[in-house]
């Protein structure tokens, strides 16, 4: 860029930030970069919300006597850190922070198909949220965050109606947010845009549409047969009447099981976008990558049962979910090899988004493998309920998940902000965070191993060393989790000026400027070649 | 393995082949991980960008390799599903002539009655080297009854009964967890599994405070509840015979049968008119509320007794 | 539309700015209510699932609970509706042929005869309020409704009107809400809001008010006709 180009500009040019101003244009915005910063402010206080009550739970847990509060509060930390993290934070993580602000960029729209919904997703979201921090506040829940009854619906007399509620308004704007994707990549790709030649972040967020739409619904009507039952004392989960505690389990898990698709899908469609821009490759077995993430989404709603291994069900159903299960680890499996491949041969960088990717693989191999232990039986029988199956999905869903989040947050930062951030301070924190991480959970593949259950408040002494590690190890990974606030928020203020492409990346979304004007292209662009062509193309800097 | 530093104690006959499988497993992942994380860092350095124009080939994919990385992982995880479920479905089913025990999960915490009678709250003694069958239900929420040392869980549910069985093969003293989240001191309703020489135990059972087998119970129960005026014992009365039933397929008003088992029993008091037997009305009241669980199973274990009997000779059809 | 002034034609078109032309605002629009109708099977879906378990689990007792429920006023209700989709039908074909009159009258009686659909429904939820056979509520069975449902037992006959209440309950919550979306296009109607170019919000609503009527289709046999009484 030159400075003859920059002088003109005593004003940056007109810009979705910089278009309009006052709280009221960004309340009533329908632009869907806009809406995606409100998730973004509103899904980080979720998430530091939810991180304060970890925080708690692992300083309680230094001491087997239980090192701060009373068990009851205990069980209240674990019921909001679970709901507030998984429902208010995983879920609309990428899908309404990244997909929202890239999936009309990706395809070369204007909008969303539904910009107005996807205002009223923000809405329903906020409404949901409020419920759930209303039940923080007037004495939290203390059922965890699945509700399994008869606990929930009968015996537990904590803010159960409230946060249920909470849980259900929010599944509204995921199901509306999934929609909204599902009809833009349909019907609003640009010219030239055909579905293989859509990046594989939007093929990610194709498939977690799907669960959204799909899933999304039967957990709304579970919730809200547990809300009657705990309002009225009456229904069709307690036994007293000759309910059924486990149809619960198995509605709650039809959902709850692709939810963690939900979580994990869009983190890996971030990785495909993240490594081919980084290793300057298109990402190796294109196709099979983006079928697999649709393979993904579609075992994954047939695989519930294997979390219900020891609840009594048939040793037939047990057989069949264990085996499905296996099965959703292949297409997997088939990513991370991909993935690797596709560095081989490349020109590689180690900008501070590739070392979130980086981190992804590491943590989701690590995640994925040691969740073969669960969906076989028979080692299945001794870890359910354990530590290791915390220390799993904290390896998939946090490690994963997040790792994701961040990776993608700091690739797209500068055109969401139109600003850089300091790259060493990145890297740094990126380093942390792995580092943190693994030491806070992998003490807990071990603890579950010996024996020690999760949920519980205060626990025998043999137990202490492992949960101090993971303590300790806590502490490394909330501070690795600060840096990148401080920085980022920073960067908006005092961090260079992006120029519109300043990874040299392919993808629709480079070639509008950083930040994006409101109607996001000033001509709707037509696509003439296959995603990630970096072989081909001329440096894509201006 | 005794001596590997991570692994809880091995005392029952399951641990260890739970164990081998888990040490499978973990082999597979660490072979795995370094496998990729190798590969990954080798990659990264050998191929780091040098120049900033630097513009590799394209590689689209090679379906080679594609189908050799999908047939892998399956081959691998085809392997580890037929080992775990077989040795799952070798594990579902207790030898016969196992030691029965009934347990009931309340918050917070584990009532214990021995076929002999004696009961024990958040202890269970056991016998060395003898097969024994707990059979389990819950007065309130769901529990789940874990001994990590013997690599058993099974959920302990309201309502129903599920089983699980175990063979100590180590005396000593083990851990039982209640493994399912139940409520306020969830993390307090443990307690510990004694594993006893067999003749110490039957000094234990002896010198411990003597109760009522389930049994004997059961039938006081029998007659103070009057279940006999109804049920009599030829088959003549209001209610069906209860000779020879449990363990037999009952006939059902509906045309189906059913096997007449511990569900159906705990059905059979608590809702009476589910399941009708053929040729007899529903006058039968509900118990629900007014027995505990401890007194169901106690009755169900008189059941058990008298259907061993031989049952009555069929009585007419359609007789009101 | 030829008489339109032009300029008035370019406003009202209804093209909305992230469209590049009506053809494709219209499929995507079409697109979007088919998948909302996909959540909506799978929200009654979990519930019609959860019945399926009970009805099978406890027969008699459901039975006996269906006894109870008035048969005519379910057929009745049954007719109104379905006689609500030809309304509606109607309504959505005036759109299409640019009669606006006749859109107006239609949605008009669509909304009348769902307003006649609840009111039969609040009736009988009160005739379940007079027999004390509401769970959670007020539950104490006598007389002749505690004969019928004796037999399968009066724990799971509550199961049985818990599931009545739940169904037909989040039924008449989708009603409420297609009565209000029917105002919604009255009111855009009469301003003479759609054109045969721009009908698709006709055609949405239409759609939802038919799955609703749809739903009501399975409750009725699911809930008023079990066991073979006729």
């Amino acid at each position: 860029m030159s400075t003859a180009t920059l002088e003109p500009r005593v004003h940056a040019p007109r810009n979705y930030l910089n278009a309009d101003y006052g709280w009221k244009s960004w309340l009533f915005t329908l632009d869907h970069k806009r809406i995606a910063l409100l998730y973004l402010v509103s899904i980080t206080f979720f998430f530091i919300i939810g991180g304060s009550f970890a925080v708690l739970m692992r300083i309680q847990l230094v001491d087997p006597q239980g090192a701060i509060v009373q068990p009851e509060t205990y069980n209240k930390l674990f019921t909001l850190h679970g709901v507030v993290m998984i429902f208010f934070f995983l879920i609309p993580s990428i899908p309404a922070v990244l997909g929202n602000f890239l999936v009309p960029l990706m395809v070369g729209a204007r909008d969303l198909a539904f910009p107005k919904l996807n205002l009223l997703s923000w809405y329903i979201y906020i409404v949901g949220g409020l419920f759930t921090l209303y039940s923080a506040i007037a004495g939290g829940v203390d059922t965890g965050w699945t509700f399994y009854t008869p606990y929930s619906s009968t015996y537990s007399n904590t803010q159960v109606t409230a946060v249920a509620i909470g849980v259900f308004i929010t599944g509204f704007s995921s199901i509306l947010t999934g929609l909204n994707f599902i009809v833009t990549i349909h019907k609003m790709r640009a010219p030239g845009l055909t579905w293989f030649r859509m990046p594989l972040f939007l093929w990610a967020t194709y498939a977690t549409s799907i669960i959204m739409v799909l899933g999304t619904p039967v957990l709304a009507i579970t919730i809200f047969l547990l809300a009657l039952e705990h309002l009225f004392h009456v229904g069709i989960f307690s036994p007293a009447l000759g309910g059924d505690p486990l149809l619960f389990q198995h509605l709650f898990w039809f959902y709850s099981h692709p939810a963690v698709y939900i979580m994990i899908l869009p983190a890996m469609g971030v990785v495909s976008e993240i490594i081919a821009c980084f290793a300057r490759k298109r990402i190796f077995g294109y196709k099979i990558v983006a079928f697999s993430s649709v393979a993904i989404a579609v075992l994954g709603f047939l695989v519930w049962g294997h979390h219900m291994f020891v609840t009594g069900q048939s040793v037939y159903a047990g057989i069949i979910f264990s085996l499905l299960s296996f099965l959703v680890a292949i297409p997997s499996a088939i990513k991370v090899f991909n993935w690797t491949a596709t560095l081989y041969k490349g020109s590689i960088s180690f900008d501070a988004p590739m070392l979130y990717a980086m981190g992804f693989i590491g943590l989701f191999t690590m995640g994925g493998l040691t969740g073969l232990f669960l969906a076989s039986l028979a080692t299945d029988v001794h870890l359910n309920g354990t530590y290791f199956v915390v220390a799993h999905f904290h390896y998939i869903m946090v490690g994963g998940a997040v790792m994701g989040y961040l990776g993608g947050i700091h690739f797209w930062w500068p055109k969401i902000s139109g600003r850089k951030y300091p790259n060493g301070w990145a890297a740094l924190a990126a380093a942390i965070i792995f580092i943190g991480f693994n030491l806070t959970f992998f003490p807990q593949f071990v603890l579950g191993y010996l024996g020690m259950p999760r949920r519980y408040a205060f626990y025998p002494a043999e137990f202490q060393v492992l949960n101090v590690m993971s303590s300790a190890g806590a502490t490394v990974l909330g501070v690795g989790y600060l840096i990148p606030l401080i920085y980022l928020f920073w960067s908006m203020r005092y961090g260079p000026i992006a120029e519109p492409n300043p990874w040299g990346a392919t993808g629709l979304e480079w070639k509008t400027p950083s930040p994006p004007p409101t109607e996001n292209f000033t001509e709707i662009p037509v696509v003439t070649e296959e995603a990630y062509a970096y072989a081909e193309e001329e440096a894509g800097h201006e | 393995m005794q001596g590997f530093p991570f692994q809880p104690e091995q005392a029952s006959t399951v641990a260890r082949s739970v164990d081998e499988l888990y040490l499978f497993l973990t082999a597979l992942t660490v072979f795995f991980s370094t496998v990729i994380f190798a590969t990954i860092f080798y990659f990264m350095i050998k191929y780091r960008r040098r120049s900033p124009g630097e513009r590799p080939k394209a590689i689209e994919g090679s379906l080679p390799l594609e189908i050799l990385w999908t047939a892998i992982p399956t081959l691998i995880v085809a392997v580890i599903f037929v080992w775990s479920s077989s040795l799952y479905v070798r594990n579902a089913e207790p030898p016969k002539g196992a030691m029965e025990i009934f347990v009931t999960g309340k918050q917070w915490m584990w009532k214990v009655q021995h076929p002999e009678g004696q009961r024990e709250i958040n202890e269970l003694h056991v016998p060395l080297g003898r097969p024994v069958k707990l059979t389990m239900t819950s007065e309130d929420v769901i529990h789940d009854f874990f001994v990590p040392a013997f690599r058993v869980k099974k959920d302990v549910l309201p309502g129903r009964y599920t089983s699980m069985w175990f063979q100590p093969t180590q005396l000593g003293t083990f851990h039982l967890f209640c493994a399912q989240y139940c409520g306020a001191f969830h993390a307090g309703m443990i307690g510990s599994v004694i594993v006893m020489e067999p003749d110490e135990y039957e000094r234990w059972l002896a010198g411990s405070v003597q109760g009522e087998s389930p049994e004997a119970a059961g039938e006081k129960l029998f007659l103070q509840q009057g279940c006999g005026t109804c049920h009599l014992a030829d088959g003549t009365g209001p209610g069906p015979s209860l000779l020879g039933v449990y363990g037999n397929q009952v006939k059902l008003t509906t045309g189906d049968s059913v096997l007449a088992d511990d569900g159906y029993m705990r059905e059979s008091l608590l809702a009476p008119r589910a399941k009708i037997v053929a040729g007899y009305i529903p006058i039968m009241p509900s118990f629900q509320g007014q027995l505990t669980e401890e007194q169901i199973g106690n009755l169900i274990a008189y059941l058990r007794v008298l259907g061993k009997l031989q049952p009555p000779k069929p009585k007419e059809e359609g007789k009101k | 539309m030829s008489d339109a002034p032009a300029h008035l034609e370019a406003e009202h078109t209804g093209l909305a700015h992230q469209f590049e032309d009506l053809e494709q605002q219209q499929e995507s629009d079409f697109l979007g209510i088919w998948l909302f109708l996909v959540t909506e099977i799978m929200f009654f879906g979990g519930l019609f699932a959860a019945y399926a378990i009970y009805r099978w689990l406890y027969f008699a007792a459901f039975e006996g609970g269906s006894h109870i429920l008035d048969i005519r006023l379910g057929a009745a209700n049954t007719v109104v509706l379905l006689g609500s989709s030809l309304t509606m039908a109607l309504s959505v074909r005036s759109a299409q042929t640019g009669n606006r009159r006749a859109l107006v009258y239609f949605l008009i009686a669509t909304m009348i005869l769902g307003g006649v659909f609840l009111g039969v429904k609040a009736y009988e939820y009160n005739q379940k309020f007079v027999e004390h056979i509401v769970p959670g509520l007020d539950w104490a069975p006598e007389g002749e409704v505690l004969a019928h449902l004796a037999p399968g037992g009066l724990q799971h006959a509550q199961l049985y009107f818990f599931f009545y209440f739940a169904m037909t309950g989040l039924h008449a919550i989708h009603m409420v809400i297609g009565m209000g979306l029917l105002l919604w296009l009255v009111i855009r109607g009469r301003k003479g809001a759609f054109t045969p170019h721009y009908f698709a919000p006709v055609e949405v609503v239409g759609l939802y008010w038919h799955f609703v009527d749809i739903v009501w289709i399975f409750l009725f046999p699911l809930l008023y006709l079990i066991g073979g009484r006729y």
